[in-house]
């Protein structure tokens, strides 16, 4: 039954084809661990966001009169709105959480040397993307933390030299964040971003399957080829193996992902801050302002960087180039060896810090920044603040010597369990 | 050398073709006529106190300085980075001490001029501000730091560059202010 349909298709299109070549004989190194599942679920809560969001737009309003009555109509009024709105907006925090955890694997087993380099590429893009993405689908709800978000975060491109204010002015189609700022964003959010995000997603997974998973091992299984076969030997195929596998974290992660849903969706204010349940008000910024916690490492830096030469564009440079370095990093790591498994103490302990520093950026950007006090006259926040972005740059600066110093240890010749 | 020049003439043309895509994001007409001047009524406006009026969208901060508040300038103008208002920040009438027209009557956008927030008003000096017992009144920005005194001059070593901006501003009578338009003073 199934056969005559799948070979009348196959005739007009590589149907069985796409499947062996993506699925059934893909061959995945088969010591993949824990760190290995959080492409698929990248994949599946970009899936959660763009249905989700569909639903969405069919009661928003992108109206700088009606939007934060529309969200809050979301809220009360239309039925189960409540759910698809808090499913949008904690898939929007657990994107990152996702993505974060996704390159963090990168950077342990050396996911991005050659010749993986423009899959590195493909994947910082999407990151590009994913932070446009929640850029603007964060002033949507317009309340005042979408408003002043979005007011600090266009005026970092005021702050360009020369070009600078005519430039904020293009993107907000207006001299001060309002209903054109939010329309277009509206725009941004919903069509321009997520079909860049689509094809680019589609170009990171064929670049992939181009060039084959690395591993914890960091060794390539394609060096050892069945001679029968021509099958790797420490390959084994992605489906059903690995789709089995992935299952089995997704449902874990489901089940995370729904707890926060129906139990915690603010989550304390750090996936809906407090503040965005008041309207935006143009003449008012809150007490304390701070980005969504997936931007407050960046922002962190932008804040550390005093203002050189009358301009605080060295801040935006230094924010803008702390994203930007990652970029580099197939080209900066010099190491014989891909793996964590098998680089030496000084990378390890470079990277400790580099966590480190990160995560504590992370902390003190929701923070005000008198929050540890003074010493002088200056804040110990932003004393410390500075370190890490010293931390934060060193890290990558570091690598090209300290990757080539290293004691490392052999590689082994086939993967390990 | 045929397949470049009609790749060339095609992207020159693919340019031109989306340009208005990009042209159609400048700010409307209607956007560019939303900027009238605003009048206040200063005559219920108390020594010490400050209002918060809408002008071109942005909030333009009034505020009535008592003469304690006036002599604390000049204690302030060792702490902020450009005490003679030398950047382009207000018109030139405003370019004096205490950066007004009248001295009691401070006129500023009130939009840091570091990203744009507008900063808290913290006029008290002293330690009831939360900013210190040796501050000496003035604004405070949430968002990164930035402080400003009672003349909007930003203090040295924050993130912000420059003092607030002084808009165009003139008095029609003693107690009637009109922001966004100076004509009958230039």
């Amino acid at each position: 039954m199934l056969r005559p349909v799948m070979t009348w298709i196959d005739e007009r299109f590589p149907m069985s084809k796409l499947v062996r070549e993506h699925l059934t004989e893909y061959y995945a190194p088969k010591n993949f661990n824990f760190w290995y599942l959080f492409g698929g679920l990248a994949i599946v809560v970009l899936a959660i966001q763009i249905l989700s969001g569909i639903f969405l737009t069919m009661h928003y309003k992108p109206d700088a009169d009606k939007a934060f009555a529309s969200v809050e109509y979301i809220m009360r009024d239309v039925p189960l709105g409540w759910l698809i709105r808090y499913i949008h907006s904690t898939g929007a925090s657990m994107f990152f959480v996702v993505i974060y955890l996704h390159m963090f694997r990168a950077l342990l087993y050396g996911s991005y040397r050659k010749p993986r380099e423009l899959l590195w590429i493909f994947g910082m893009v999407i990151y590009l993307c994913l932070m446009a993405e929640a850029f603007f689908g964060y002033l949507l709800p317009w309340g005042q933390m979408s408003y002043w978000g979005a007011q600090v975060i266009v005026n970092l491109f005021g702050a360009v030299p020369f070009i600078g204010p005519d430039l904020a002015i293009w993107i907000r189609g207006d001299y001060v964040v309002g209903d054109a700022t939010l329309n277009r964003f509206f725009a941004l959010h919903v069509i321009a971003v997520p079909l860049a995000l689509l094809g680019l997603v589609v170009a990171h997974i064929i670049s992939l399957h181009e060039v084959g998973s690395n591993n914890p091992d960091g060794i390539e299984i394609k060096k050892h080829k069945d001679p029968k076969t021509g099958k790797p030997l420490d390959g084994i195929p992605f489906h059903p193996y690995y789709t089995v596998k992935d299952i089995f974290g997704l449902v874990i992660f489901l089940i995370i992902f729904a707890s926060i849903v129906f139990f915690a969706p603010e989550m304390g204010g750090y996936f809906l801050e407090h503040n965005n349940f008041i309207p935006a008000d143009p003449m008012v910024t809150p007490p304390h302002i701070a980005p969504v916690w997936y931007f407050t490492p960046f922002y962190s830096i932008l804040r550390a960087v005093p203002p050189m030469f009358g301009s605080q564009f060295p801040g935006v440079l230094a924010m803008g180039g702390a994203v930007f370095i990652l970029f580099l990093l197939p080209w900066l790591d010099k190491s014989p060896v891909r793996s964590i498994r098998y680089k030496g103490p000084l990378f390890k302990t470079s990277l400790t810090i580099f966590v480190t520093s990160f995560l504590l950026l992370g902390y003190l950007g929701l923070k005000p920044s008198n929050i540890w006090g003074q010493v002088g006259s200056a804040d110990v926040a932003t004393l410390a603040a500075q370190l890490c972005t010293v931390l934060y740059f060193l890290f990558f600066l570091s690598l090209p010597i300290i990757s080539r110093l290293d004691r490392t240890k052999a590689e082994p010749d086939r993967v390990t369990s | 050398m045929l397949v470049v020049a009609t790749g060339a003439v095609g992207a020159v043309g693919a340019l031109a073709a989306i340009s208005p895509l990009f042209v159609s994001m400048a700010p409307s007409e209607r956007a560019k006529a939303a900027g009238a001047p605003v009048e206040v009524d200063l005559s219920k406006l108390e020594p010490g106190m400050l209002i918060t009026e809408a002008w071109r969208g942005k909030p333009v901060w009034i505020l009535h300085r008592t003469d304690e508040m006036l002599s604390k300038l000049g204690e302030t103008a060792e702490l902020v980075s450009d005490p003679d208002s030398k950047l382009p920040m207000q018109p030139d009438y405003a370019k004096n001490v205490e950066r007004s027209i009248k001295p009691q009557y401070l006129v500023l956008v009130g939009i840091c001029t570091h990203l744009g927030c507008s900063p808290t008003q913290k006029l008290e000096a002293g330690e009831a501000s939360g900013l210190g017992a040796d501050w000496s009144g003035g604004f405070f920005c949430p968002c990164h730091g930035s402080k400003f005194d009672l003349a909007g001059r930003v203090y040295k070593g924050v993130p912000a560059p420059a003092n607030l901006e002084v808009p165009p501003h003139q008095f029609l009578s003693d107690s009637r202010l009109l922001i966004g338009d100076d004509a009958a003073r230039s």
